[in-house]
């Protein structure tokens, strides 16, 4: 159990996917400046990452022992499906949740954040449990780097900043100095 | 930018359009895996053969290609390039393999090599698709090989591993870890920026690219 | 007008997709699939070899390293509590654990470990050679970390850390430098001054290892060496 905990703290905050590991930097720095919008597409993530785990421990289990080689193929396509079944879902049964996450359900196929998740569960060999472990975690550090980022944003535009400094390069910065207080994270449960 | 020649079609990727640096895609490698020089030369090198051997098959191929599926076959092909590359580099370097680690197969979902294609390669003749693919490739390169020597040289006091600055040097390491890819990009947009909007104050503002200071350039003009 | 065009151009200039027979959707992504697997299985097959003995001669070269350069060693497995050299039928050898025994003039040397755990950053993996007769560490070498560079890293490069792990006697304290009454102690290491926690986590794994492992492979060469 121990283990499965820090499975889960270590994916949400030591080594968060974002600011740690520098996956799912479309979405974290193209978010808009709205603390909303950004915990929408943080939960579709865990939503869209707790799937992929669930698939890709079955991919690992039953299907490519017998074929290596197809494994990011196979990875790619069931990403795919799922965010296809996901939107079709999500439309059917919710069509307000629908309209509010718009343009983001789509994107999240490009999201180097679950490939990534799929890729690392593989190469770490973590079975069932551990992976969705890992998958919730992820995307819980996910969310929260998107809503700090949000939050920043929203506050940086009301404030002082030089118009020859607006854009990506502050962005970058800001995300730099979150990084770092990240760090301070490290250590974590590691009680030896 | 419409390429009115082949050199054009070359060039505009290189630096006009950079991918990282103006259009600011394939942003998850170049931060991650730069770290060193020698992580960056592989990196591009294996994103290069992808973006080559993509866009050559995808332009060879586009009149049997249906419109509905057109976006699952360029997936498909750059994700073979992507696993060619992968076994290749695992074969010849595998220590680089090892540090690069899950990156290389990442590099599929690079949305600049699928932006590529459906921009491009689609639509061109195999020659001129070829030309924007080296372009495009040389372009991340450089924004890839500039973030890994700043991060190497100044975090580990090396360049490709041969020390720079002699044995009293203190490595300032945040710049191999996290923080400093974001910091290195941050502060190379910060200086792009700078110069485009001082030249800018001398030139029309049609001719510029997107992206870094554009809302500056919206603002003067 | 080609026939294999996929789109009409209308009056006003858009490109109006023309509607394609589901088969030939199938085709095409078929025959771009058979392509793109003949390719890989191509590459896979050029490949292999070379990564595979790679990944032999690194773990030869790290098992030479902790048990002190033995001639050869067997690759035995952890079943059912029990080490056998032989995995029972149906079982994967991808994801059986493994430890090595080496031999040197034909008697057996020490055997080579594999342990992991969580360190500072992530997980820390090592390789460590025990003697079960002496219960001594026989060498220790870090194979992955992500430990901080200039500090937890240290657990690699510092020399006379790894050194301490040679002939250390199990279970193994940590104590921080200085502290030792008696340098000679036959059961402690020093820890790295300013990577405790990296260093207590070399400690920790080849402990936790050897709380589980010992024993089997006392066992196992009570059997005389050759459990079938």
């Amino acid at each position: 159990m121990g283990d499965l905990v820090w499975i889960l703290v270590s994916a949400a905050v030591v080594n968060n996917f974002t600011l740690a590991l520098f996956l799912g930097l479309c979405p974290f720095l193209g978010v808009s400046g709205k603390v909303e919008t950004a915990l929408r597409m943080g939960l579709a993530n865990i939503f869209v990452l707790t799937m992929t785990s669930v698939a890709v421990s079955f991919l690992n289990a039953f299907v490519l022992p017998y074929a290596p080689y197809l494994r990011l193929i196979s990875f790619i396509v069931v990403i795919a499906s799922l965010v296809q079944i996901v939107e079709m879902a999500v439309k059917k049964l919710s069509p307000t949740l629908f309209r509010q996450l718009g343009i983001f359900l789509p994107l999240i196929t490009t999201n180097c954040a679950i490939l990534g998740l799929a890729l690392f569960q593989t190469n770490r060999g973590y079975g069932f449990v551990e992976g969705l472990f890992f998958a919730v975690g992820a995307g819980l550090g996910l969310t929260l780097a998107l809503v700090l980022m949000a939050s920043i944003r929203e506050r940086m535009e009301l404030a002082d900043v030089p118009d020859v400094a607006r854009g990506m390069g502050l962005i970058l910065i800001v995300a730099g100095a979150l990084s770092m207080a990240f760090m301070g994270f490290a250590g974590m449960l590691s009680g030896a | 930018m419409r390429a009115r020649t082949p050199l054009q079609a070359f060039t505009r990727g290189v630096w006009r359009e950079n991918p990282v640096l103006i259009q600011l895609l394939g942003l998850c490698p170049a931060l991650a895996v730069t770290n060193s020089v020698a992580n960056s030369i592989a990196m591009s090198a294996a994103t290069i053969f992808v973006l080559l051997g993509s866009s050559m098959l995808v332009s060879a191929f586009k009149r049997w290609v249906p419109h509905d599926v057109r976006i699952s076959t360029y997936i498909l092909v750059i994700a073979t390039f992507v696993t060619v590359a992968d076994m290749s580099l695992q074969a010849i370097a595998p220590e680089i393999h090892k540090e690069l680690g899950a990156f290389v197969a990442l590099i599929v979902v690079n949305c600049m090599i699928l932006g590529r294609q459906e921009a491009f390669a689609s639509k061109r003749p195999v020659s001129r698709s070829l030309l924007d693919a080296l372009g495009t490739g040389l372009g991340f390169s450089i924004a890839l090989l500039l973030m890994g020597s700043v991060r190497e040289v100044l975090g580990n006091g090396t360049f490709l591993g041969y020390s720079v600055f002699g044995q009293n040097f203190e490595p300032w390491v945040i710049m191999v870890l996290p923080p400093g890819g974001f910091l290195t990009l941050g502060m190379i947009l910060l200086v792009l920026g700078w110069i485009q909007r001082r030249a800018q104050e001398r030139v029309t503002v049609r001719d510029w690219p997107r992206g870094v200071g554009a809302a500056a350039s919206r603002k003067a003009a | 007008m080609n026939a294999t065009k996929n789109a009409v151009t209308s009056a006003d200039g858009q490109s109006i997709p023309l509607s394609v027979s589901p088969w030939r959707l199938v085709a095409t992504l078929g025959g771009a699939g058979a392509v793109a697997g003949f390719l890989i299985v191509f590459v896979f097959g050029a490949t292999q070899p070379r990564i595979l003995a790679y990944k032999a001669k690194v773990l030869a070269a790290a098992i030479e390293e902790v048990l002190a350069a033995p001639e050869h060693y067997d690759t035995l497995f952890v079943v059912d509590g029990n080490l056998v050299s032989d995995l029972p039928n149906g079982a994967d050898p991808a994801t059986a654990e493994h430890v090595y025994l080496g031999y040197r003039d034909e008697r057996p040397v020490g055997f080579a470990v594999v342990a992991a755990k969580p360190g500072f950053q992530d997980v820390v993996r090592l390789i460590y050679g025990y003697d079960p007769r002496s219960h001594r560490v026989l060498g220790m070498l870090v194979l992955e970390s992500r430990e901080t560079p200039g500090l937890g890293d240290k657990i690699i490069k510092d020399s006379a850390f790894v050194a301490g792990f040679t002939g250390v006697e199990t279970p193994i304290t940590g104590l921080k430098s200085g502290r030792k009454e008696d340098p000679t102690a036959p059961g402690a290491v020093d820890m790295i001054t300013g990577a405790t926690i990296s260093s207590r986590t070399v400690i920790a794994a080849i402990n936790l290892s050897l709380e589980r492992l010992a024993p089997l492979m006392e066992a196992y060469l009570a059997d005389g060496g050759r459990d079938r």
